[in-house]
């Protein structure tokens, strides 16, 4: 399989086998009376990397970042910042901020003075602070709020503040949970690239923790999803989405098809995938599947094309169907496409050139084909 | 035809209307009524008995029952028996005032009205000062004792809270009379106190507690202290404990975190509970007199003593008016501080 390695840059420590991991969390449990809200946790995340945590509500993302920054110690295991074992080290003397899920700002202070708090803490002169947080409230677009208080703030201005009131320090390691959920698509995307530039200026390590996988996509070098306190794949953005680990990240990235069948033949990449929907699948790359093995074949919606005539004889992996549901979205065009032992494929079509009148309709013959290497084979 | 529509029209939209109308005025109606009743009561309870006690202030001694004139026997009497009143009790805490400060140019106004005996040798104004001192370090103290009490009670798991909180009120069910007197029995030269500290050798003669003000202090200090337990419990409950995780995040050690975030944010609690202590304890009668012994003077025995044993119902009027004008004071900055934490508004 070729490697797929981050697009945005030529990072990427984590392939060098030399490379010592700046935070590194093993075999890391954490219980909560008999619930286990971590489960033997394994992670290593590099100096100047841009880490993003992703996983459904519950599965133990802030609890990472809280044992991370001092709120919570493992109950077993070992979580290494820099080498050193973090165990015993109160927050107040981790080189950790946290931007909270809660945001947690005082009350009782002005957006400056909750954005001054750190600095103040580390006896930084007054007019340097002065400068930072003028700094700051520019990076959150808030500068016209200086004086006010928490309570006077919109739930997206107070989510701005928390996250001015982390980066201010400029820790070695900035943790943000969920630091964008409450801003406005425009005002996410903009935050989303200043932060990024931020990092890279500043040569931070950010570790995220986000619901919108899509802001992961964007922002993070590397991509961990997690499941009830396990991690199923840690991955970069365009390895999670093009070659998913398991059904549960392949269906948790982005849209998915997937295609339940049995191994008939295996040689060498190649595999012949039956039972799935009557048809039978050639894929290229087929990983560890094995003949004889259940497995899923998954594939993204865009790499199926849609036609409403049968492809050329001898094009590999065609079936047809039915159009069952059609939507245009203007930049594409989405098609649910019914097989004939009813599963529903959705595909996409980019519309890269103005139509008036789409070929396919409800209810029309429709054939659908992919190339064999399209897509992935999944056993887990 | 047209004219019966357009005179039913109205109708017919009052008929709609008048269900949400209704429903409305009823609202209106139990809106006001709860404004209504607690002012009533304040009315009743409080502005009507401040009135009486202001009109005696201005009254004066009489050897009659009640033992002040004028006395109005109705609404005719009134206009008669105005001229009646008279600023000379006001005159006599003036000038008893002016004694204790020394307010040297004062002595020929209060000889002019004969009160300079009260310049010479004031008895008021002390006590007023005493009391309010007495009431602030017992303040003090018990917001020292409370504090940790209270901040241990909001910590604590949540299912316990109750059972805290009910042993905190618990004292309330024994009366405070008997509580008092128990202290007593504990304080008195051999008493239990000194029982326990003499047997286990710590001292080797007896501590003189009883009729000093240590003894008030520990009366007042342990009456009281639900009272300043209970705001600022409430207060530091519903404060939100992330806000130290993110201090400390931030590079501040729980100590410094406690004076930056958790104080000021109790400080409602703090002020209310303050003012709970306080404004009683400077009235306070019972603590003194009981556990202070004669020497002691504090308004409250002040006032008993002018009410009771001089029968001079006037005076101790003027001396319980003026009271409350002091202690519109710290009721103010109390009001203050509440409005100022609605305005925090969390
Ligand atoms: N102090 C605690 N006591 C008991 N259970 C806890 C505690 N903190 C977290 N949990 C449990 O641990 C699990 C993981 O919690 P965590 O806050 O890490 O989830 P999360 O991944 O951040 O979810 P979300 O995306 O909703 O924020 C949850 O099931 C939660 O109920
Ligand atoms: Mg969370």
């Amino acid at each position: 399989m070729k490697s797929l390695g981050s697009i945005r840059r030529s990072f990427a420590p984590w392939n060098d086998p030399d490379a010592r991991p700046y935070i590194a969390f093993e075999n890391v449990t954490k219980r909560f009376g008999d619930f286990t809200a971590v489960n033997n946790l394994s992670l290593s995340i590099y100096e100047r990397e841009f880490f993003a945590l992703l996983g459904a509500s519950g599965c133990g993302k802030s609890t990472l970042l809280r044992m991370l920054a001092g709120f919570d110690e493992p109950t077993s295991g070992r979580i290494l910042l820099d080498g050193q074992d973090l165990r015993g080290i109160p927050p107040y003397r981790r080189p950790v901020n946290m931007m909270f899920q809660s945001y947690a700002l005082f009350p009782h202070m002005t957006v400056e003075q909750n954005i001054a708090f750190g600095l103040k803490q580390e006896g930084m002169p007054k007019p340097e602070i002065e400068t930072r947080v003028a700094d700051m409230l520019k990076l959150v677009k808030l500068t016209q709020f200086a004086k006010r208080k928490p309570h006077q703030l919109s739930g997206g201005q107070r989510q701005r503040v928390a996250l001015a009131r982390s980066v201010a320090k400029r820790p070695k390691v900035l943790l943000l949970d969920e630091p964008l959920g409450a801003l406005d698509k425009k005002l996410r995307e903009e935050t989303q690239f200043e932060l990024m530039d931020l990092q890279q200026s500043l040569g931070l390590t950010f570790v995220i923790v986000t619901h919108d996988q899509e802001e992961a996509m964007t922002m993070a070098d590397r991509i961990a999803i997690l499941d009830k306190g396990e991690v199923m794949q840690v991955a970069t953005p365009a390895e999670v989405y093009e070659a998913p680990g398991s059904r549960y990240v392949a269906s948790f990235v982005g849209n998915v098809n997937m295609l339940e069948g049995t191994v008939a033949e295996r040689t060498e990449n190649r595999a012949r995938i039956t039972g799935a929907s009557g048809a039978e699948i050639v894929v290229e790359n087929a990983g560890d599947a094995a003949a004889g093995n259940t497995v899923a074949f998954a594939i993204r919606p865009e790499k199926i094309k849609v036609s409403s005539r049968p492809p050329a004889e001898g094009t590999a992996n065609v079936m047809e169907g039915e159009i069952y549901d059609l939507a245009y979205l203007g930049d594409m065009t989405v098609y649910h496409v019914r097989l004939a032992d009813g599963q529903v494929l959705k595909a996409s079509a980019l519309n890269s050139s103005r139509i008036t009148e789409d070929p396919l309709s409800w209810n029309d013959r429709a054939w659908v084909s992919f190339a064999p290497d399209a897509g992935v084979v999944l056993t887990r | 035809m047209a004219d019966t529509a357009v005179s039913s029209s109205p109708a017919v939209a009052a008929a709609q209307a008048a269900p949400v109308a209704s429903g409305t005025l009823l609202g209106a109606i139990t809106g006001r009524l709860v404004i209504v009743v607690p002012y009533l009561w304040l009315l009743v309870f409080f502005l009507v008995p401040f009135a009486i006690v202001f009109k005696i202030s201005l009254s004066q001694t009489a050897i009659a029952m009640p033992p002040y004139t004028p006395v109005f026997t109705g609404m005719s009497d009134f206009a008669g028996k105005i001229g009646d009143f008279t600023a000379d009790n006001y005159r006599i805490l003036y000038c008893d005032f002016a004694g204790l400060v020394g307010l040297s140019g004062a002595r020929a106004y209060c000889e002019s009205f004969a009160l300079d005996v009260f310049f010479d040798s004031p008895y008021i104004a002390p006590a007023y000062v005493s009391s309010i001192w007495i009431a602030g370090i017992s303040t003090f103290l018990a917001l020292l004792i409370a504090y940790p009490i209270a901040y241990g009670m909001a910590r604590a798991p949540a299912s316990i809270r109750p059972t805290l909180l009910m042993l905190v009120i618990l004292p309330f069910w024994t009366s405070f009379l008997i509580r008092v007197y128990a202290w007593i029995g504990i304080l008195k030269p051999e008493g239990l106190l000194n029982q326990v500290l003499l047997a286990t050798g710590i001292i080797d003669t007896p501590l003189v507690i009883l009729n000093t003000h240590t003894a008030i202090f520990i009366g007042i200090v342990y009456s009281y202290l639900p009272f300043m337990v209970l705001p600022l419990y409430s207060s530091l409950e519903k404060m939100d404990y992330s806000l130290i995780d993110a201090a400390q995040d931030l590079g501040c050690p729980p100590i410094s975190a406690f004076w930056k975030i958790t104080f000021p944010l109790s400080l409602p609690g703090v002020v209310a509970g303050c003012m709970l202590v306080f404004i009683p304890a400077v009235g306070e009668f019972v603590i003194p007199d009981l556990l202070g012994g004669s020497e002691t003077l504090m308004i409250g025995k002040t006032l008993w003593n002018e009410f009771n044993a001089n029968r001079d119902w006037p005076v101790s009027s003027a001396v319980a008016v003026i009271l409350l004008l002091i202690l519109i004071v710290p009721i103010m900055i109390f009001q203050n501080a509440q409005a100022r934490a609605q305005e925090q508004g969390r």
